[in-house]
């Protein structure tokens, strides 16, 4: 069943549908589309790693993003620079030491291309396992932080008084930052990733009233996005990554009749 | 039954500094189960932040705090929700904890807000959310609850009959008050103990021991301690940036 590059390539995408939309709401509600940016940049580091080594590529995007995500921290801490300089420094800089690594890395045909936008014909059965198990272990542990980490979303003081220990979630949450971009950045390729998980939410937000709703949608919207956006990619021949992320953004530009339509009633 | 199983949460000579200001310093109180412990005093005396670290939200403090229960209710003075998340009064109900249907409509009820259930949290007005984060506080039945100026922009009869709901919740479900209020009135009669704050303990006590005390006096004006109910600031003294007290 797997045989067919296409099946495996749908299947891996509904897969990271169903992980990066919970996830792609957090990343709405606490403002981290650039975080996730800086994320899926180091990845490229990640990448030449794996080769350079020859690890596996998600194991080794994983413990890049990770390092790079507990460097920012540090660097927040230590530096009186704002976050946003930061990032934009961890992300650029790290993209750029990667393709300079592979410039060194001349024994290996490397394309860069689908690192960067995503590579439907890449996509093994190896990284099917991955994706769905890692996906899985994803969901359940964001299952499991899920309480402390929304009411930390709506009000730190109150988690923090309640019991919850917001912070032990936030750092769970950036590990998972990591490893949602270690699973998909074969399919999705590191420049559009974040698109996977912000274009989605960012449509479940104009019809959602509430957050369970907005998880739903999400997943909803990036399920059909990568259905549409693949099936699309087979039939106009164009990458996979930029046609899932296009079919996402038709979707959002959908929601927002619906949003006008409350808007509306509202006057 | 030793009284001592019925303490919530004990500060013994805690203290807070920013930034080497010092917000609150040298504060000793206890809350029992089924008592009214208030704080009152002038803005910037340091409320906030006792109440904070009775809470355990700061978390670098001089002296200690000696805390007994997990189940704990909290109102905070000021709250700002960031409205990218979509969440209905119902859903904030839920946020720290999970309870059952029957609790979030029968604390809705009890502060009158039971018909805003299903509305967007956004779309409330001041007082309105006021009474839902009440509603939330006591739905969960906690063993501390930790009121930071509860009825802030509810009107005026409202306030008499949350504060009437306060005092009844204490007495049903047995559980340890810590309340931040600017209604002397409230504070004189149904508060077992009273802490006057102005940087540090002005002077502690139950209510009429209080209202006796000099610094009281000096702090609130001589009314206040006569008809317990006028609110009058007189500051025999203010506090430099490095919490020196100065005479006036």
């Amino acid at each position: 069943m797997f045989d067919d590059f296409f099946i495996r390539a749908l299947v891996a995408g509904i897969g990271i549908a169903f992980v990066t939309g919970p996830l792609g709401c957090f990343v709405v509600w606490r403002r981290l589309s650039y975080f996730g940016d800086t994320l899926a940049h180091s990845a490229l580091l990640g990448v030449t790693m794996a080769y350079t080594f020859d690890l596996n590529i998600a194991i080794s995007v994983f413990l890049i993003s990770s390092v790079i995500a507990l460097i920012l921290i540090q660097l927040q801490k230590k530096t009186n620079l704002p976050g946003d300089a930061l990032l934009g420094l961890l992300a650029h800089s790290s993209l750029a030491v990667g393709l300079v690594v592979i410039g060194f890395l001349t024994f290996i045909r490397f394309d860069i291309m689908g690192l960067l936008f995503g590579d439907i014909l890449a996509v093994t059965t190896d990284d099917l396992f991955v994706i769905w198990t890692g996906g899985a272990l994803i969901l359940i542990v964001l299952k499991l932080i899920w309480k402390a980490l929304l009411a930390s979303t709506v009000n730190y003081e109150l988690a923090e008084a309640e019991g919850l220990n917001p912070d032990r979630a936030k750092a769970i949450f950036t590990i998972l930052m990591a490893a949602v971009i270690a699973i998909s950045i074969k399919m999705v390729g590191l420049l559009l990733i974040t698109g996977m998980l912000i274009i989605p939410a960012a449509m479940a937000r104009n019809i959602s009233d509430s957050p369970q709703k907005m998880v739903l949608f999400s997943i909803i919207g990036g399920l059909l996005s990568v259905i549409l956006g693949l099936y699309s990619s087979l039939e106009f021949n164009t990458s996979s990554g930029p046609s899932i992320i296009a079919a996402a953004l038709i979707l959002f530009i959908l929601s927002l009749f619906k949003i006008k339509q409350s808007i509306k009633l509202k006057n | 039954m030793n009284s001592n199983n019925n303490i919530l949460v004990k500060l013994n000579n805690a203290g807070f500094r920013q930034s080497k200001k010092w917000l609150v310093e040298g504060v000793s109180l206890t809350v029992e189960k089924g008592k009214i412990v208030t704080l009152i005093g002038p803005n910037g005396s340091g409320k906030s932040t006792t109440a904070k670290i009775a809470l355990g939200i700061y978390k670098n403090i001089e002296g200690s705090v000696e805390k007994y229960t997990t189940k704990v209710g909290y109102v905070p003075q000021k709250i700002s929700i960031d409205w990218t998340l979509p969440i209905r009064v119902y859903d904030f109900m839920l946020l720290t904890e999970t309870i059952e249907d029957s609790a979030i409509d029968e604390a809705l009820s009890l502060t009158g807000v039971i018909h805003l259930k299903n509305k967007n949290l956004g779309s409330l007005s001041g007082g309105e959310f006021q009474r839902v984060l009440i509603a939330r506080a006591i739905s969960k039945k906690p063993e501390l609850l930790v009121l930071d100026e509860p009825v802030q922009g509810v009107d005026y009869t409202g306030e008499i009959a949350l504060y009437e709901l306060i005092k009844k919740i204490s007495d049903t479900l047995n559980c340890g008050i810590l309340l931040i209020s600017h209604d002397l009135h409230m504070v004189m009669t149904a508060t077992d103990h009273v802490v006057c704050l102005n940087g540090h303990v002005c002077c502690s006590g139950s209510p009429i021991d209080v209202a006796k005390n000099n610094e009281y006096k000096a702090l609130f004006g001589e009314k206040a301690s006569q008809i317990l109910t006028t609110y009058e600031h007189k500051h025999d003294h203010v506090h430099s940036d490095e919490g020196e007290i100065k005479k006036n």
